[in-house]
């Protein structure tokens, strides 16, 4: 056995809980089998770093809203089409004839919108700093084309305020690799500056096991700690490029996480200048915020509260192919990930 | 010939004449083919298999095969998955109007090439034309019969707890190959179709080997859709050491790339076979003599744990379960 994996299962301690932020980390541990490996002193956190996750039920309305009274093509990475909304959903919505279009790159919305002249195309933009320059891009393609009828419906997310929040859930963040290679590790330091200790993973075997065996190591210091992990890709800069880009286009504001809240300052969304591409004001979206009443525990999951299989609904009233909670859509959910590897941890 | 299938080729007229005399006799015949209602042969000693499937692939040319093609392997590979010797097939075609006479040319010269290869012989056919847009392309449907030669049972329902799990090749070329061939995602990679007739291997095998427990084809669902079918039929668990797993580079990066699971994706020229371990050896030499199976791969064994599920031995040391199937990955593969 590879000397990491000995640390991890060897470990005898305080309990340490380390909480994996982004959802492909999340599922490649279960893919992996990595649990299993672990010693029963370590608990493994899924927390809230998959996107489609903490999409809130309003932001579905919106996008059903836009499909069904303004006509729009609604345009979409996979996964979010089943997430519920409060009453309804976009596969719904589609089962009763919206235009739904499942996309792989942002910037083939945008080339909707150029074949379509005809029809609105929305790209309903959701995701973290990986994902938000790509979305930005696909703006910036619609705005040099003098491409009208395109607009993104924003509900993008940042991480730094979200890791403030949930510090108290965690002994350790196993940082997400990708979010820091585009923002580096600016926000990691300032995390340990408060007390927070993490390392920023990479998302292989390897880079997992060493990440989560540098945690138990320097845990086992007694001081908070930043390690990079992964510093074949994150560097300290970040991407420049990226971070340029996502500025000039983006602006900070409040946003709401499904299960978790309102976390101030969360989350991005189109400078008013360029509010021509913003489908909220483009369309004038009413606002479909509600209380949003469900027996779905996925908001505890995400904090670390509560195990998948300890919400009732788990595997019964809630499955992938009749989510009840977001995190059981995405193949990068928790619960969803629990659904399709537990029962071997 | 006309450029262009119209619906009077399907109007059991001259034209349809035409069309069998033109494009199905010519690369189809045999002696037992018929222009009559049905076809006459004679009986064969043992038990008869019958077997039929339906093709509707999109697009109906890839990259290592054609449809036809496609239609002759799933049932002769469904037939020789019992054990039995292919001998006739039939085909039903259902061509769209408009359909090029040349694009079916290809169809049908596949289909006799592979029904030479495989040593099976079409012995009657149906055309139907349907107007514009009630069909996409053309749909085969094909149906076949086999005899079992000797004593030789083979089912899903046998496998027993320490049976070695045989994959006689790479996983998910087909599926990948499909999938590529839509050009649906702007990847570009170089994957060909493993569509194959794999009769010869079977009966090979099964000669040599008779104590084989199952044999089965991995088409649509892939070969993590048989693993799972077996355990539910067989009341068993299966263990796989996910390295093992044979996966050509450029479909791992193209599934890498996609999010698919290299498992589930559809083989049409892939068997899963599953013999008592101290069968495993002679097997795997027989099958790895034989071209269609030559890369024969032992990936896993039966087990009496955790029964009705499917278990990966991870690459860092962990065990994690083979996700169900369920999700309908492609629609139209074959």
């Amino acid at each position: 056995m590879n000397e990491a994996a000995k640390i991890l299962q060897e470990y005898k301690g305080p309990k340490l809980r380390i909480m994996e932020v982004c959802g492909t980390h999340t599922h490649e541990i279960f893919k992996l089998g990595i649990r299993g490996l672990l010693s029963p002193d370590i608990e493994l956190i899924s927390g809230p770093g998959c996107p489609v996750c903490v999409t809130a039920a309003d932001y579905i309305d919106e996008a059903c809203y836009l499909a069904r009274e303004k006509n729009c093509i609604i345009t979409t990475f996979g996964d979010l089409v089943k997430v519920p909304g409060q009453k309804t959903s976009v596969s719904k919505e589609r089962a009763d004839g919206a235009s739904v279009n499942i996309v792989y790159s942002p910037q083939d919305a945008a080339l909707m919108a150029e074949k379509n002249p005809d029809r609105e195309v929305v790209f309903l933009s959701v995701g973290f700093e990986t994902t938000t320059p790509s979305d930005v891009l696909a703006v910036k393609y619609a705005m040099d084309k003098g491409i009208k009828n395109f607009s993104i419906l924003t509900a993008n997310k940042t991480m730094p305020k979200a890791y403030e929040a949930m510090a108290s859930a965690t002994d350790c963040y196993l940082y997400p690799g990708h979010v820091h290679a585009i923002t580096g590790t600016k926000d990691c330091y300032d995390m340990l500056a408060k007390g927070t200790s993490g390392v920023i993973a990479g998302f292989t075997g390897p880079e997992l096991l060493t990440a989560l065996a540098v945690c138990v190591k320097k845990s086992q210091e007694g001081e908070p700690f930043l390690v990079n992990c992964y510093p074949r890709v994150v560097k300290d800069e970040g991407s420049p490029a990226a971070i340029k880009l996502v500025d000039e286009f983006m602006e900070p504001c409040d946003a709401l996480w499904r299960g978790i809240g309102d976390i101030p300052m969360s989350g991005v969304k189109l400078r008013s200048k360029y509010s021509e591409f913003d489908a909220r004001v483009k369309f004038d979206i009413p606002d479909m915020r509600e209380e949003y009443k469900t027996p779905c525990r996925c908001g505890d999951v995400l904090q670390g509260k509560i195990k998948s299989y300890e919400c009732p609904l788990f595997g019964k009233a809630c499955t992938p192919d009749h989510p009840v909670g977001a995190c059981m859509v995405s193949d990068e959910g928790a619960c969803s990930a629990y659904y399709m590897y537990g029962g071997l941890i | 010939m006309d450029e262009r299938i119209t619906l009077n080729h399907g109007s059991g007229g001259h034209k349809t004449s035409e069309l069998i005399a033109d494009i199905f006799k010519k690369n189809l015949d045999n002696e037992y083919f018929t222009a009559d209602d049905a076809a006459v042969m004679p009986a064969p000693e043992g038990r008869i298999v019958m077997s039929t499937d339906g093709f509707i692939v999109s697009p109906w040319e890839f990259p290592g095969g054609n449809i036809g093609k496609l239609s002759v392997c799933g049932t002769v590979n469904d037939i020789a998955c019992m054990g039995a010797r292919p001998l006739y097939l039939t085909c039903s075609y259902v061509i769209e109007e408009g359909f090029a006479v040349a694009d079916l040319v290809r169809i049908a010269e596949a289909m006799g090439e592979t029904a030479r290869k495989a040593g099976v012989k079409i012995v009657a056919g149906d055309t139907k034309v349907a107007g514009k847009g009630q069909v996409d392309g053309l749909f085969i449907t094909t149906a076949g019969v086999g005899v079992i030669e000797n004593d030789v049972s083979l089912s899903g329902s046998y496998a027993k707890p320490g049976d070695s799990i045989i994959v006689t090749g790479d996983v998910g070329r087909h599926g990948c190959a499909i999938l590529l061939a839509r050009d649906e995602y702007g990847i570009e990679a170089d994957v060909t179709s493993d569509c194959a007739p794999l009769a010869d291997a079977a009966l090979a095998l099964i000669k040599a080997v008779p104590e084989t427990h199952v044999i089965r084809d991995s088409t649509r669902g892939g070969v993590g859709t048989v693993l799972y079918e077996i355990c539910d039929q067989s009341n068993v668990g299966i263990e796989i050491v996910s390295d093992s797993v044979p996966v050509d580079p450029a479909v791992k990066g193209v599934t890498g790339l996609l999010g698919l699971e290299p498992l589930y994706l559809a083989c049409e020229g892939r068997f899963v076979v599953i013999v008592p371990s101290e069968f495993e050896e002679k097997a795997m030499e027989i099958l790895r003599s034989v071209e269609s199976t030559k890369d024969s791969v032992v990936i896993g064994k039966v087990v009496s744990d955790h029964q009705g599920k499917v278990v990966m031995k991870t690459p860092v040391g962990g065990m994690t379960f083979l996700p169900p199937p369920g999700k309908e990955l492609l629609p139209r593969i074959c």
